[in-house]
């Protein structure tokens, strides 16, 4: 559903970036997108493809980078890994953790020409 | 074109920026050789939604200088969203000023509900947009829904996936979701339920003709977020409402004393300036 307004985002940053480091045409756009961010991957391709017509990034290639999920769990003092927003701690099997990294959204890297 | 920000500015600058360029590099019949082609990366490490963020700190700036409580009510469809808001703006408006900005894909009409309890209601058409986005609602922001010490709720699309990572610039979500929903929305959609402060059960006039476990759905929402408050009541009935009308007293209050420290911590200094400054006069005139 959102996946439009996040190319949209993305896009943008791309134009903005065109203005402040001169290129004419961008080959391929990395994204960092965490395994428990509100996305849907295949929304999110499909949507570029839409968005990117007419604009800088008309031909660009999307590479997306999948970032694990992190927490801290607060009873055990420690970090652990989470594959759902409700997953337990895999060690003390409580809910008290705090996500430390895998809700990511990032434009990481672009190639330009 | 926007005078607030500039958008719809951008795009057209960068697109003749790019045409003038493709003409200069034609040389016919030569070989391409402008060092413009040569690939090269650009490192960005930007969010994606920097944008949106930039707007939300814009307008949380302008509710802070206000010290206005402001509230993003996320849910379903139907889940009785502009029920609850009629009802509590009837509760509060004679205690402190109450507003609401609605986004709906298509109609005036909950705003008009709202208007008829007495408070000042804007609504967005977002069209096939299905969230609202800090842009949207900063050009929504007029005088009318900007009150000293006031609360503003923002009525935001029936969806239970990206209004999650939209920040508008309030001070917390609130998620709503009634009992006639399945009790595993919070495992549905938790990223929603992670991101909110409050999590209110509404229609719990219907907990005996409905099969919704209360306490399974409670334990769900915590696995998402185990900070999360949660109330139940009836929008309908009224049952509960007194909770939650204390909830957005006390987070009135607080948003006002907050302010109030704002604006003490200015006066103080702008009396240290001019006992300073005064130090400075009067040296000049010796
Ligand atoms: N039984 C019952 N119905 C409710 C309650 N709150 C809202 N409704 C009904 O649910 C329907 C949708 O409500 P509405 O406020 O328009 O939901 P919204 O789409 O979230 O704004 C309406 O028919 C309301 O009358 C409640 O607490 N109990
Ligand atoms: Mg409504
Ligand atoms: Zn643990
Ligand atoms: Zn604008
Ligand atoms: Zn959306």
């Amino acid at each position: 559903m959102h996946e439009f307004s996040l190319c949209e985002g993305i896009i943008d940053a791309v134009t903005t970036q065109t203005r402040q480091q001169g290129f004419s045409r961008v080959r391929r756009v990395w994204l960092e997108i965490g395994a428990l961010a509100n996305v849907e991957l295949d929304a999110l391709r499909f949507a570029f493809e839409v968005v990117r017509d007419n604009t800088i990034a008309a031909t660009a290639e999307l590479d997306i980078i999948t970032l694990p999920g992190r927490a801290w769990c607060l009873n055990c003092a420690q970090a652990i890994a989470v594959g759902e927003l409700y997953d337990p701690c895999p060690l003390c099997g409580g809910y008290q953790w705090r996500l430390t990294g895998g809700n990511e959204m990032r434009i990481k890297e672009l190639e330009v020409e | 074109m926007c005078a607030t920000c500039g958008c719809g500015e951008s795009e057209p600058v960068a697109h003749s920026h790019s045409q003038a360029q493709d003409a200069n590099h034609h040389h016919p019949g030569g070989p391409v050789h402008d060092h413009a082609h040569e690939p090269r990366r650009i490192s960005l490490e930007q969010d994606i939604l920097a944008k949106n963020a930039e707007f939300a700190a814009g307008n949380r700036r302008l509710f802070a200088d206000r010290g206005m409580l402001v509230l993003n009510l996320v849910s379903s469809p139907g889940s009785g969203k502009t029920t609850l808001l009629v009802q509590t703006a009837q509760a509060l408006r004679d205690a402190f000023p109450v507003m609401v900005i609605g986004g709906d894909q298509q109609t005036a009409r909950d705003a008009e509900r709202i208007r008829a309890a007495g408070v000042p209601a804007v609504q967005i058409n977002t069209g096939k947009g299905c969230h609202l986005d800090a842009h949207g609602v900063g050009h929504a922001l007029d005088q009318s829904l900007l009150a000293e010490g006031g609360v503003l709720f923002i009525e935001n699309v029936g969806n239970l996936v990206c209004p999650a990572d939209f920040d508008l610039g309030e001070a917390a979500k609130v998620v709503i979701l009634s009992v006639t929903e399945g009790e595993d929305k919070p495992l549905k959609y938790p990223n929603m339920f992670a991101a909110s402060r409050l999590m209110l059960l509404n229609k719990i006039d219907l907990l005996p003709h409905v099969d919704f476990d209360v306490d399974r759905c409670v334990d769900y929402a915590r696995r998402v977020n185990p900070d999360l408050q949660i109330l139940r009541l009836s929008a309908r009935s009224g049952e509960g409402m007194a909770a939650w009308l204390d909830w957005v007293r006390a987070g009135q209050r607080n948003e006002l004393s907050q302010h109030i420290d704002r604006l003490e911590a200015d006066l103080a200094a702008a009396r240290a300036r001019l006992i300073h400054g005064g130090g400075e006069i009067r040296r000049t005139i010796i």
